[in-house]
């Protein structure tokens, strides 16, 4: 267990580190990007652009730009270009809008492709199991944004059963939070439910003809108690491992699309008018925090590996 | 597919039955609801092929002429394509202006098929670069260590980033600049961009097959020959390789083409005057309480594409592997 945390450990710097220069390289690279110019504005004279690169360090080689960079970073004191504001300070403060969007959405989202996966199971062939192959090739071939501009228009719009975007929050007043978040969380979760369930429902099937499950019935359990305790156990590992990393990157902001569509001020958003921008330090620092949920993620969904199957052991 | 396949060369009267493709494509024939996709597939592909004959002969207008202060006349009335609020006209039945304008008097109609090719062909060379190179990486990351020590970080750096992120961000960077000769505008820049964003997932596979096609006799049988490590990996293991790698394909172009709407819609991919179903999608949404078909024609073109394509690809999974359990007809 020491080993494994000490490995996971390194190997999580590892990928911090080159993802940091692989976003920072991205930028650097462009021929036509000169940062100082985006800042001081289109108008601004060759003094005024010297000037700003002066102040951000952009007339330092790369290495030391870098350096100086990741040492703001971690200090929390880095600003971004947009602004001036305190791009830790803004995560810190935008986190909470994405937590509450992606939390309940994850749930959601395994919660019910659990019950549908092990329901298309116990009924493969019949009509529940095709309408969910149904649901599941359409849930991966609808774009996120589409689907959300659609329910939009539908329930917020045309009925308006539902608010028209924005964020209130749990803190102020937990219903209208719940009330605003209802379409976003759907829009998230609905797309993902069909392939998570197609998934499941494939392993349940290969893990009911395996030796311990006959094994399980013939020592006289009842069907109930083998199907939740040794053919789901069993089967819900790959789905725990895809979930797991689908989860990081919405933590880390991949929910760009859709904290942008229906306005919600989190992290994605932050990220998606960054990118706009061009504004370099909330994109790296997006990045890194991306990069520390997947390596956070993946380390989780090992140990729970291990917790849920005996037969895996945490070596190295 | 089993590893020792004799080479397909012409064995007289002995040769029994049929190959395991000419087997899959039977299975995939008689598939009927894969066909159906595959028709309305190409269906799809031949009408936007068709964007210049459609622009030239029946709505006589270019893919970027604007057209802000004309009218047209729907059912007898004269109506503003962009009225004085900015607001651009719905679908008139016409064949002027069929589903509409957008909001700089452009025809929708002649923008969805234009849009159309330019989505199709990014996801063709999209779909094109990653079977080359993820191939290539994963039978050379499989096959020598030295060059799965250098390959295999490499990949896994892509794979952790979210490819709306990173493609994203690349994105907003080369669409100012370019690489090189090719212009920021140049919609090879983003298929660029998909194109090594989704090497991972094939090269990953490949590279998993490699490693276990290596241990298998036949390809000591070609070493003890003296054949070279490239011709062992060409004609011995690649083609042992074909059956995960044709699944992938569609897979791959369904992937593009969604990846390239995500990156349009957020202004990172195709740019304009260049249309796609992605930044139509993108340029219709700001209308979707006032003209909501500006957004929902080429949204339904779009999933229509990609469905048919996933549909297929599907039913290509099944044939080649009639065991795989997720398919459409259990």
């Amino acid at each position: 267990m020491a080993r494994f945390v000490v490995r996971r450990t390194l190997s999580a710097i590892a990928l911090l580190f080159a993802t940091s220069v692989v976003v920072f390289g991205i930028f650097e690279v462009i021929p036509s990007y000169n940062p100082a110019r985006a800042i001081a504005g289109r108008n601004a004279s060759e003094a005024t652009v010297q000037q700003v690169s002066r102040k951000f360090g952009f007339d330092k080689p790369f290495y030391d730009q870098y350096a100086n960079t990741m040492k703001l970073i971690f200090t929390g004191q880095i600003i971004d270009y947009q602004d001036d504001l305190n791009v830790v300070q803004q995560f810190a403060q935008k986190f909470p809008v994405t937590l509450s969007l992606v939390i309940p959405a994850g749930l959601l989202w395994f919660i019910t492709a659990t019950i549908l996966g092990s329901l298309s199971a116990l009924r493969a062939g019949r009509l529940a199991d095709r309408a969910l192959m149904v649901v599941a090739i359409l849930g991966v071939s609808i774009p996120v944004f589409l689907l959300a501009a659609v329910l939009l228009y539908l329930l917020a719009f045309k009925w308006t059963i539902f608010p028209n975007t924005g964020y209130t929050s749990f803190a102020a007043n937990p219903l209208q939070w719940a009330y605003h978040l209802v379409l976003p969380w759907f829009s998230i979760a609905v797309l993902s439910v069909g392939f998570y369930s197609r998934v499941l429902r494939s392993n349940l099937l290969d893990t009911v003809n395996e030796d311990f499950v006959r094994t399980a019935r013939a020592k006289g359990l009842r069907q109930r108690h083998v199907f939740m305790r040794h053919v789901l156990r069993n089967s819900l590992m790959p789905v725990v491992t895809m979930f797991g990393l689908d989860f990081a990157t919405l933590l880390g902001g991949a929910t760009l699309v859709t904290e942008t569509i229906f306005n919600l001020p989190g992290i994605g958003q932050y990220e998606a008018e960054a990118i706009g921008n061009l504004d370099v330090p909330p994109i790296l620092v997006g990045s890194i925090f991306t990069a520390f949920f997947v390596v956070l993620f993946s380390g989780f969904v090992d140990v729970l590996h291990a917790a849920l199957d005996p037969r895996v052991r945490l070596s190295g | 597919m089993q590893s020792g396949r004799l080479p397909e060369e012409p064995q007289g009267p002995l040769t029994v039955g049929v190959g395991p493709y000419r087997l899959a494509l039977r299975r995939l024939l008689r598939n009927k609801i894969a066909l159906a996709f595959a028709v309305l597939f190409a269906l799809l592909v031949i009408v936007c092929l068709l964007a210049p004959v459609y622009s030239h002969d029946v709505a006589h207008i270019g893919p970027n002429t604007t057209n802000v202060t004309g009218t047209i006349t729907v059912n007898g009335h004269v109506e503003d394509v962009v009225s004085a609020s900015g607001v651009p006209i719905g679908p008139t039945g016409t064949r002027h202006y069929l589903f509409g304008a957008d909001e700089e008097g452009r025809d929708l109609a002649v923008r969805l098929l234009y849009g159309g090719r330019t989505s199709l062909l990014i996801g063709a060379v999209a779909t094109s670069i990653i079977i080359i190179f993820g191939t290539l990486m994963g039978l050379l990351a499989g096959y020598n260590r030295f060059a799965d020590a250098v390959l295999r970080p490499i990949m896994q750096l892509i794979w952790s980033f979210p490819p709306v992120i990173l493609g994203v961000a690349v994105g907003t960077a080369l669409a100012l600049g370019g690489i090189g000769p090719v212009k920021g505008n140049s919609v090879f820049i983003p298929a660029f961009i998909i194109g090594v964003i989704y090497i991972p997932y094939l090269g990953f596979p490949v590279r998993g097959e490699v490693l276990r096609l290596r241990e298998l006799d036949f390809v000591d049988a070609a070493r003890v020959q003296g054949m070279s490590p490239w011709r062992i990996m060409l004609s011995e293991i690649l083609p042992n390789t074909a059956s995960t790698i044709i699944v992938f394909v569609p897979m791959m172009l369904a992937y593009s083409i969604l990846l390239e709407a995500y990156l349009s819609f957020l202004g990172a991919g195709v740019q304009p005057p260049n249309a796609s179903w992605g930044t139509l999608i993108s340029d219709g949404i700001d209308y979707i309480q006032t003209v909501p078909t500006f957004a929902l024609i080429p949204g339904a073109m779009l999933v229509l594409t990609v469905l048919s394509i996933n549909v297929l690809g599907d039913g290509v999974r099944d044939a080649l592997d009639p065991r795989a359990q997720v398919r459409i007809k259990t």
